[in-house]
C-alpha cells in the first residue's frame, strides 16, 4: 500500500489550527456562563415573590467600591499580560500583583457585606427566597472569584521565584480570559442584583 | 445467517403463542382506554390522534418500504464482481424534496395541534357547570364543592352533561405535599396537580357509568395506588347523592362506644365527621364513609373486614401509606368498626 | 513505507507483571486505554442496569405481585434510569468518542489528555457513589437507601421533608461528579477536533463521526450546566435552608422542572447523536458508498444540536402552562422533527444502489434505522401536546423512549462494538455468535417494547410499582416481560462473545472491512502513539483515495 498521500509536502500552505488552550478555556466559559445563566434566572424568576423578610431595597447597599476594584482588575490584568508579551518581566510582576490586591479586596469587601447583612439585617440564605437566591448567585460568583484568586496567587509566587519567562504569555493570556470571564459575570449579577432587582 | 434467524423465530413463536393462551380479557368499560372517549375533551384528543396517527401511518409506510426494498434490492448477490458500486456523493434535488415535504407535514400538525390545545384549555366556563376542588395528597384525593358544600374523597361523583345542554365539571387543581397528576383517561388528559400552583381540568362525560384513573405522576412510595375512581350519575341520582353529602354525620346512640374511641384516639388528628370535633384535615373526610365503594385511595373494597385490616395493619393493605397502625384491642376495633359502618 | 513496519512489536508485553500492567491502565492517560476503560465501565453497568429492569418486570408481570416490596421497587425504577443514562449511555459513548476522534482525524492523542483520565476518573467516581448507597441506610435490606425520587429527582419530593435520609443526596452528589467529568469531555472533544486535524483535514473533509461529537460537545457543555446548577440548588436547599425549590416559602415545582428538562432534553440528544456518528460511517463502509448528502448531514446536525436546547417543555405539557406556552413547545418539537428525518432519508440514500453486505456491523444499523423510524415517529405523537396529555406520564412514553435508546442508540452501539472491536483488540469476533446476538435481541426488544406501547394507550399510568388486574393490562405486561428473557440471552451471547474473541479469535488485519477513515490506516491495535507520521489528507476518505488512485474522492468532492 502506498503512502504517497501520506508524505507531508513542505511547499504546501502552511497548517494552521486555533490554540487548543484558547478553544478549551472558550469552551470552560461557555460552560460556566450556563451554570451562571441559571442561577440568574433562577434570582429574576424570585424578584418580590419572598413570602416574608428583609426585602432587597430594605437590606442592600451597592457595592460601588468592591466593582470598580474589581473590573479594574480586568484592566491590570490585561496590562500584565501585554507586560510579558514584550518580555518586560518586571512589569508584569508589578501589574500581576496589582490585579491579585484587587481581587482580594473584592473578596474581603463581599465577605464584609456578607457579614453586615447577617448579622446587623438578619438576611441569611434560609430566610426567604431572595435570600436563597442572593447569597447563591452571589456566592457562586464569589467562588468563582476565589479559584481565579488561587490561580492569581500561584503565578505570583512563580514570579517571585523568578520562574516566569515571555514564554509563558500564552498561558498567563488563556488565565486572563477566565479572569475577564469572571469579571463580566460580575456585571451581569450587579446589574440583576443591585439594579433591577431592588 | 437464514438459520440461526429461523430458530430464534420459531422459539418466539412458541412462547408468544404459549402466552396468548394465558390472557384474560377485562370487562370493556373498565378498561381506560384513551380510545374510547366518553366527554369533550378527551373526545377532541381523540379526534386529533386519528389525524397525527394517520400522517405518521403513512409516513411509516413510505418510509418502511424504502427501507425494505433498499435493503432487498441493493444486497450483494452471490455472483458480484467486487467492483464498487457508482460513488453517488449526494443530490441537491432529492435533498430539497424530503426536506420541504416534511416542513409541510410539520406545519400541518402544529396548527391542527394549536387549534385542540385552545379549544380544550381556553374553554369557557359555563354558568351551569359544576365546580370542584381537587387536592393531591399522599396518597388519596381530596374532593371538595365549595358552591354545594360537600367534602368527600377518592370517588368524584360528577352529573352527566347532555350535549344539548351542557353541565361540565371545572376542577381546579391543587396539591398539599408533593406532585400529582390527575389522569381519567376515557373523560380527558392529564393535568397535574402541583403545589403552590393552581391548575385547571374540566370533563362534561356524555354517558353514565364509573370511569376509572389514577394519578400519573410519581409521588412517592404508593403512587401506584392512588386510584380514582369518577361516577358520571343522571342529574337525579347526582342531586341525591349531593343531598346526601351535605348532611352531616349520622348520629346513631348504638355505636357510642365506637365514636368514643374515635374521638379520643389520634383519629381526629386527622380525619373529620361533620357534626363530631373530629375536624382533622390531613386524612380523608369519614363523614360519609359508608357511601364510597372503596377505601384507601381505591386500594382495598369497602368493607368491614377490609375496614379493619386498614385500620390495624394499612401497611397490608398500601404499604407506606401515611395512615398509622392503631393498634387498638380486638373490642375497640369491634366498636370503633361498628361505628363506622353508620358514617352513611 | 507503510505504517505497519513501525508498528511497536509487543515482544516483552506479556513478560512484564500484572501488577504493573494494571497499574498503567490506572495511570493512563492514553485515549485509546481511557476509552477502552469507559467501555467496559459501561459494559458492567449495561448488565447490572438490566439486572434492575429485570426485577422491574418481574413485578410486574402479574397485577398484585409481590416480588419486590414498593420501597425495593422505586429504588431500582429510580437506580435503572439514572445507571443507563449517566452510566452506561453516556460512558460508552464518550468511550468511543475518546478511542476513535484521535485516530480518525489524524491526531495521536485528545488535546488534554490528562483532562480525559480526569473525566473518566470522575464519571467511575460517580457511579461507585451512586451504587453505595445500596449499603447505606437500612443497609442491604430493602435496596439500603438508593434514591427512589425517580432519575428526574423532581421537587418537592426530593426535599427533606418528603425524602427522609440520604437516598436523594446519593442521587444529587454521585451525578454532580459525574457531570463534571462529563464537561471536561465536552471541552476535550471539542479543543480535539477543533485544534488537533492533520494537515489537510479541513473541518469540511473530516469523517462524520468526528462533526457529531463537535455537536456532541457543545451540546454537553451547554446541558450539563443546567443539571449542575440545579443541584447545587437542591444541596442548599437540603442542607443550607435553602428554598429554591420549596413550595412552603413561595419556591416553584415547576422551576426544577424547567431547570432539569433544560439539561435533560438535549441530554437525549447528546445520547442519540453518537450512535447516527456511528450509523454515519458504518452504513457507507457496508453499502460500499460514501455517505449520502455529507454537507446536509453537517447542516442538520448542527440544526438538531441548536433546536434541541428550545424543545425542553414537551416533558411538562401537563404542568399547566398556558396555551401559548404549550403550541411554542409543539412547534419547536416538530420542528426537530425536520432534520431528524432528514438524516434518516440520508441513510438510506446512501444504501440506495449500494452493495449491501450483512456482516454484524450493518444488521444492528439496519436495525437502527427501522427502529429509529419508529421511534421518531411515537416522538411526534407525543410532542402533538393534546395527545400528550393523554400518553404522558404512561406506558406509551416508557415505550417510546426505549425505542430510541434500545432500539436506535444500543443497536447502533452493538454496532459499533462489532465494527471496531478487530482494530480496538486485534482480533476479529465470531460472525455466528453475532448473529445470535442480533436475532435475539431483535426478537426480545419487539416483544418487550412494541407491545409496551398498549398498555400505555389503556391507561395504564409509569412508575407504578403494581397495577389492578381488570384494566386490561394483565396480558400485554406479560408479553413485555417475556421479551426480556430473550434480550438476556442475547447479552449473553454477546459478552460471551467478545470475550472468546479476545483470546481465541482470528488475527485482525489493519483494515478487515475494507474501509476508508483513517484509524483504517494503523495496526490492529494501534500503536501507543497512533500514527508514526502525521497523516495529510486531500478528501473525505483518504483511504479511498489510496486504493483508487485512479478516482480519487478529491476530484469529486
Amino acid at each position: 500500500m502506498s503512502s504517497a498521500a501520506f508524505i507531508r509536502n513542505a511547499a504546501e500552505t502552511e497548517w494552521v489550527l486555533p490554540s487548543r488552550g484558547r478553544v478549551g478555556m472558550v469552551s470552560l466559559i461557555a460552560a460556566e456562563s450556563a451554570i451562571f445563566t441559571i442561577f440568574v434566572v433562577a434570582y429574576i424568576f424570585y424578584i418580590g415573590k419572598s413570602l416574608s423578610g428583609p426585602m432587597p431595597k430594605d437590606v442592600l447597599e451597592t457595592p460601588i467600591f468592591n466593582t470598580i476594584c474589581l473590573l479594574s482588575s480586568s484592566l491590570t490584568i490585561h496590562l500584565a499580560v501585554r507586560a510579558l508579551r514584550n518580555a518586560r518581566v518586571n512589569a508584569f510582576g508589578l501589574w500581576w500583583f496589582i490585579t491579585m490586591v484587587l481581587g482580594t479586596i473584592f473578596l474581603v469587601g463581599t465577605g464584609r457585606e456578607w457579614q453586615r447583612l447577617i448579622f446587623e439585617k438578619g438576611l441569611t440564605i434560609s430566610t426567604n427566597l431572595f435570600g436563597t437566591t442572593y447569597y447563591s448567585l452571589v456566592g457562586l460568583h464569589a467562588f468563582h472569584v476565589t479559584v481565579g484568586l488561587i490561580g492569581i496567587v500561584l503565578a505570583m509566587i512563580f514570579t517571585l521565584l523568578g520562574k516566569v519567562e515571555p514564554a509563558h504569555s500564552e498561558r498567563v493570556d488563556v488565565f486572563s480570559m477566565y479572569w475577564h470571564f469572571v469579571d463580566a459575570v460580575w456585571v451581569v449579577v450587579f446589574t440583576v442584583v443591585y439594579v433591577i432587582g431592588r | 445467517m437464514s438459520k440461526v434467524a429461523g430458530i430464534a423465530v420459531l422459539l418466539a413463536g412458541g412462547l408468544l403463542a404459549a402466552t396468548l393462551c394465558f390472557g384474560a380479557p377485562a370487562s370493556p368499560s373498565q378498561i381506560p382506554s384513551i380510545f374510547k372517549p366518553e366527554s369533550t375533551p378527551a373526545d377532541s384528543i381523540f379526534r386529533l390522534s386519528l389525524l397525527v396517527l394517520s400522517i405518521t401511518g403513512l409516513i411509516f409506510a413510505v418510509v418502511f418500504s424504502l427501507l425494505v426494498y433498499s435493503v432487498a434490492k441493493y444486497r450483494r448477490r452471490g455472483a458480484d464482481d467486487g467492483r464498487e458500486p457508482p460513488q453517488v456523493y449526494g443530490s441537491n434535488q432529492v435533498e430539497l424534496a424530503w426536506t420541504v415535504i416534511p416542513v409541510l407535514i410539520v406545519l400541518v400538525l402544529f396548527l391542527a395541534t394549536a387549534r385542540v390545545i385552545h379549544s380544550i384549555q381556553d374553554a369557557r366556563k359555563p354558568s351551569g357547570a359544576i365546580e370542584v376542588i381537587a387536592i393531591g395528597h399522599q396518597f388519596w384525593w381530596e374532593f371538595r364543592y365549595p358552591a354545594l358544600g360537600v367534602v368527600t374523597a377518592n370517588e368524584l361523583h360528577v352529573p352527566v352533561s347532555d350535549p344539548a345542554d351542557s353541565s361540565p365539571t371545572f376542577i381546579t387543581l391543587l396539591s398539599a405535599d408533593t406532585d400529582h397528576s390527575f389522569w381519567v383517561p376515557r373523560l380527558a388528559g392529564k393535568t397535574d396537580l402541583i403545589p403552590n400552583r393552581v391548575n385547571h381540568t374540566w370533563i362534561d362525560p356524555h354517558e353514565t357509568g364509573l370511569y376509572l384513573g389514577q394519578c400519573a405522576q410519581y409521588c412517592g412510595i404508593q403512587h401506584a395506588k392512588m386510584l380514582l375512581r369518577v361516577y358520571v350519575d343522571s342529574p337525579e341520582q347526582f342531586d341525591q347523592w349531593v343531598h346526601e353529602q351535605k348532611r352531616p354525620a349520622v348520629a346513631n346512640g348504638s355505636v357510642e362506644e365506637g365514636r368514643q374511641i374515635f374521638e379520643t384516639t389520634a383519629c381526629v388528628n386527622c380525619h373529620a365527621v361533620s357534626g363530631t370535633v373530629a375536624d382533622g384535615r390531613f386524612g380523608p373526610d369519614l363523614t360519609h364513609l359508608m357511601s364510597r365503594d372503596t377505601i384507601a385511595s381505591g386500594a382495598a373494597p369497602n368493607t368491614p373486614d377490609n375496614l379493619r385490616t386498614w385500620i390495624q395493619d394499612p401497611d397490608s393493605i398500601k404499604p407506606g401509606s401515611l395512615m398509622p397502625a392503631m393498634k387498638l384491642s380486638e373490642k375497640d376495633l369491634d366498636a370503633l368498626i361498628a361505628y363506622l359502618e353508620t358514617l352513611r | 513505507m507503510s505504517s505497519e513496519t513501525i508498528a511497536l512489536t509487543t515482544i516483552g508485553e506479556a513478560e512484564r507483571p500484572i501488577g504493573e500492567r494494571l497499574h498503567d491502565w490506572v495511570v493512563t492517560v492514553d485515549h485509546k486505554k481511557l476509552g477502552i476503560l469507559y467501555i467496559l465501565y459501561a459494559l458492567l453497568f449495561l448488565v447490572i442496569g438490566g439486572i434492575e429492569a429485570t426485577i422491574l418486570r418481574i413485578q410486574l408481570i402479574v397485577p398484585h405481585n409481590h416480588f419486590v416490596s414498593p420501597e425495593v421497587f422505586n429504588r431500582m425504577m429510580t437506580m435503572h434510569g439514572t445507571t443507563m443514562i449517566f452510566f452506561v449511555v453516556m460512558p460508552i459513548l464518550f468511550g468511543f468518542g475518546t478511542y476513535l476522534i484521535p485516530l480518525m482525524i489524524g491526531a495521536r492523542d485528545m488535546a488534554f489528555p490528562r483532562l480525559n483520565a480526569f473525566s473518566f476518573w470522575m464519571t467511575a467516581f460517580g457511579g461507585l457513589l451512586l451504587y453505595f448507597s445500596f449499603i447505606g441506610g437500612n443497609g442491604l435490606y430493602g435496596a439500603g437507601a438508593a434514591p427512589d425520587v425517580g432519575w428526574w429527582a423532581y421537587a418537592p419530593l426530593t426535599s427533606r421533608a418528603f425524602s427522609v435520609g440520604h437516598s436523594t443526596d446519593f442521587w444529587t452528589l454521585a451525578l454532580l461528579a459525574s457531570g463534571v467529568g462529563s464537561i471536561g469531555t465536552g471541552v476535550n472533544f471539542i479543543a480535539t477536533i477543533l485544534c488537533m486535524r492533520c494537515p489537510g483535514m479541513t473541518l469540511g473533509k473530516m469523517p462524520l463521526l468526528a462533526w457529531l461529537n463537535l455537536v456532541v460537545g457543545g451540546m454537553v457543555i451547554l446541558a450539563i450546566s443546567p443539571l449542575t446548577a440545579a443541584q447545587i440548588m437542591l444541596c442548599i436547599d437540603r442542607y443550607l435552608g435553602g428554598h429554591f425549590f420549596d413550595t412552603q416559602a413561595g419556591g416553584s415545582a415547576v422551576l426544577w422542572m424547567h431547570f432539569f428538562w433544560i439539561f435533560g432534553h438535549p441530554e437525549v440528544y447528546i445520547l442519540v447523536v453518537p450512535a447516527f456518528a456511528f450509523v454515519s460511517e458504518i452504513v457507507p463502509i457496508f453499502s460500499r458508498k460514501p455517505i449520502f448528502g455529507y454537507p446536509i448531514m453537517v447542516a442538520a446536525t448542527i440544526a438538531i444540536g441548536f433546536i434541541s436546547f428550545s424543545v425542553w417543555a414537551h416533558h411538562m405539557f401537563t404542568v399547566g402552562m398556558s396555551s401559548y406556552g404549550n403550541s411554542f413547545f409543539v412547534f419547536t418539537t416538530m420542528a426537530i422533527a425536520v432534520p431528524t428525518g432528514i438524516k434518516i432519508f440520508n441513510w438510506l440514500g446512501t444504501m440506495w444502489g449500494g452493495k449491501i453486505q450483512f456482516k454484524a456491523p450493518m444488521l444492528f444499523c439496519i436495525g437502527f434505522l427501522f427502529q429509529f423510524l419508529i421511534a421518531g415517529l411515537t416522538g411526534i405523537m407525543l410532542g402533538a401536546a393534546p395527545f400528550n396529555w393523554q400518553l404522558s406520564g404512561s406506558y406509551f412514553v416508557v415505550a417510546h423512549f426505549h425505542y430510541v435508546i434500545v432500539g436506535g442508540i444500543l443497536f447502533a452501539v452493538f454496532g459499533a462494538f462489532y465494527y471496531w472491536f478487530p482494530k480496538m483488540s486485534g482480533r476479529m469476533y465470531n460472525e455466528t455468535l453475532a448473529k445470535w446476538h442480533f436475532w435475539l435481541f431483535l426478537i426480545g426488544f419487539h416483544m418487550t417494547f412494541d407491545f409496551m406501547h398498549i398498555p400505555g394507550i389503556l391507561g395504564m399510568p409509569r412508575r407504578i410499582y403494581t397495577y389492578e388486574p381488570g384494566r386490561g393490562w394483565e396480558f400485554w405486561n406479560l408479553i413485555v416481560t417475556i421479551g426480556v428473557l430473550f434480550q438476556i440471552a442475547a447479552i449473553l451471547i454477546f459478552v460471551g462473545n467478545l470475550l472468546w474473541s479476545l483470546f481465541k479469535g482470528d488475527p485482525a488485519s489493519s483494515d478487515p472491512w475494507d474501509a476508508w477513515t483513517l484509524e483504517w490506516s494503523t495496526t490492529s491495535p494501534p500503536p501507543e502513539y497512533d500514527f508514526a507520521t502525521l497523516p495529510v489528507v486531500k478528501s473525505r476518505r483518504p483511504l479511498w483515495d489510496l486504493k483508487h488512485p485512479e478516482d480519487p474522492d478529491w476530484k469529486y468532492e
